[in-house]
């Protein structure tokens, strides 16, 4: 038998990014916006800011459960000072490693934030 | 609770609710110098054990207004809920094959009623309206010569509405297909009265009502056949076999004279409390929407779903406070409530669901914390969200 997750299962670092989110809001004059969203409901916008191919400043607003928040959170943290194509290797198991780890039911969540990195730069290259 | 908080207010009284200290007090004798098992016939321990079952099923007769004979005990509502369909659905075989529920009921029934289309049962699962309650009519339209069985739960545990009980059981009655009701979330909280009803099964559980958890029963009208789920020493009139566990009998007992007594003037008080949360919730969260009756619904209980931000998310930032976003689930699973959805409402407004169920422990002071600090998370949150 598995045993139920609960909230209490993140840990101290998911819920510092849930708490406290880093770069909560929108890059003015981005270079390259996206929404993605997840199978279940979960949005994330992101925004960036690009100088000479390296990702400047990163900022994200997300529709999402407390792992989708977090990772989202981080996904910002883990973008700026990367270049273009080093962004495009992150994945979302880079995110869940940097935070420590989610719970196993809450993996998914991490997903959406590959996904906003992918379509972020998808518009960029639009432009 | 984390020992360092202060007390952690409870606000999910759907889920469970803490055994009540006299209910506690009546149960310690069983476990030990009362230990007989009710069965025994020979000797003192047996008695005493079997005076004590035969007391406390007079006490849960006395509050849903059956005899005491017609009270199976269970190990709770999902045993009781099983037994009812099954039992039924099995003893009647042979006259037909098609059971009417709901969309809103709990997994109990859903999940049992999907196990019997595996073995050839039909079931109709009766829409609800956009405040939750069944149609009397539809259940009416529903029925065929083939119907075995109609299972309609009185009061739904995440959105508190009150279903028709008695209309229902009217139509039951009238055509003569047997009436089950799943009233867990009820008992205690609202005056339930089974013949009033024509409530031919009724689910019970003991720890929604102050009671222990892993007791339950099952009312079983005098003369409704049954086949039995579990069998064995022939217990419970051959309906239920397995030793009784005399000591949570005792207090679920207990727990139902409390709730006689008490006439409904606690349930009156978190009336008050709730309507107080309700007015405190609308006028400090914009794009906040009841799910579930305005009106017709359990006296703790308040549904709310906040736009544009997720029921997981607003609980996790509310402090010191212990609420749910929805039924008390065993997995992570972050889609939205099957009973909201089944409302009508869209996915993404369903996933900013909280449910907010009182008790008897829950003050004034309280709900002017939960208003306070659900409206600080909620803004927060919406802060951070890309909707509208």
């Amino acid at each position: 038998m598995t045993r139920p997750f609960h909230l209490s299962d993140y840990n101290k670092k998911v819920l510092d990014h849930y708490e406290n989110p880093r770069n909560v809001g929108r890059v003015a004059d981005a270079d390259a916006e996206a929404m993605a969203g997840n199978p279940d409901g979960d949005r994330m916008r992101l925004t960036l800011r690009i100088r000479q191919g390296v990702i400047e400043a990163a900022k994200f607003q997300t529709f999402g459960c407390v792992a989708a928040i977090a990772s989202s959170s981080m996904v910002t943290e883990l973008l700026r000072g990367r270049t273009l194509d080093d962004a495009l290797r992150l994945t979302n198991r880079d995110v869940v490693e940097a935070l420590g780890g989610l719970p196993d039911v809450k993996l998914e969540c991490s997903v959406i934030a590959e996904k906003a990195i992918r379509a972020a730069l998808a518009d960029y290259r639009k432009r | 609770m984390t020992g360092n908080e202060e007390k952690t207010i409870y606000m999910d009284h759907h889920a469970t609710t803490p055994a009540l200290p006299e209910v506690v007090e009546a149960m310690l004798p069983y476990f030990t110098r009362n230990f007989g098992n009710p069965a025994s016939s020979t000797h003192e321990f047996g008695r005493v054990a079997c005076e004590a079952v035969d007391e406390a099923r007079g006490r849960i007769a006395a509050l849903i207004g059956a005899n005491p004979a017609e009270i199976v005990f269970t190990s709770g509502a999902t045993e009781s809920n099983n037994l009812a369909v099954r039992g039924i659905a099995e003893e009647n075989r042979r006259r037909g094959n098609h059971i009417v529920t709901c969309a809103i009921e709990h997994h109990a029934i859903l999940d049992t009623c999907e196990r019997l289309e595996e073995k050839g049962f039909r079931v109709t699962r009766l829409p609800v309206d956009r405040d939750g309650l069944v149609d009397p009519e539809a259940v009416k339209d529903a029925i065929t010569p083939e119907t075995i069985l109609i299972s309609i739960q009185f009061a739904n545990g995440e959105i508190g509405t009150i279903q028709p009980i008695e209309a229902i059981g009217k139509i039951a009655n009238r055509r003569g297909v047997a009436f089950h009701c799943d009233a867990v979330q009820a008992v205690g909280r609202v005056k339930v009265d089974v013949r009033k009803c024509g409530i031919d099964l009724m689910s019970i559980s003991a720890h929604k009502m102050y009671g222990p958890k892993g007791i339950g029963a099952l009312f079983l009208r005098a003369g409704i056949p049954i086949t039995p789920q579990i069998t064995g020493g022939g217990q419970e009139g051959d309906i239920r076999s397995g030793t009784l566990n005399v000591p949570a009998i005792v207090g679920f007992g207990k727990a139902c004279e409390i709730a006689r007594r008490e006439e409904g003037k606690e349930a009156a008080r978190q009336g008050r409390l709730r309507d107080r949360l309700r007015r405190g919730l609308e006028a400090g969260i914009e794009a906040a929407a009841l799910s579930g009756h305005p009106e017709r619904r359990l006296p703790n209980n308040l549904n709310f779903r906040f736009r544009w931000v997720d029921g997981e998310a607003i609980v996790q930032g509310v402090k010191g406070i212990a609420l749910s976003t929805g039924s008390a689930c065993s997995t992570g699973e972050k889609q939205a409530s099957y009973v909201i959805r089944a409302l009508g409402v869209p996915e993404e407004e369903a996933r900013g669901s909280v449910r907010f169920g009182l008790g008897r422990d829950n003050t004034e002071e309280e709900i002017d914390l939960v208003i306070e600090q659900v409206e600080r998370a909620v803004r927060r949150l919406r802060e951070m969200s890309p909707l509208p």
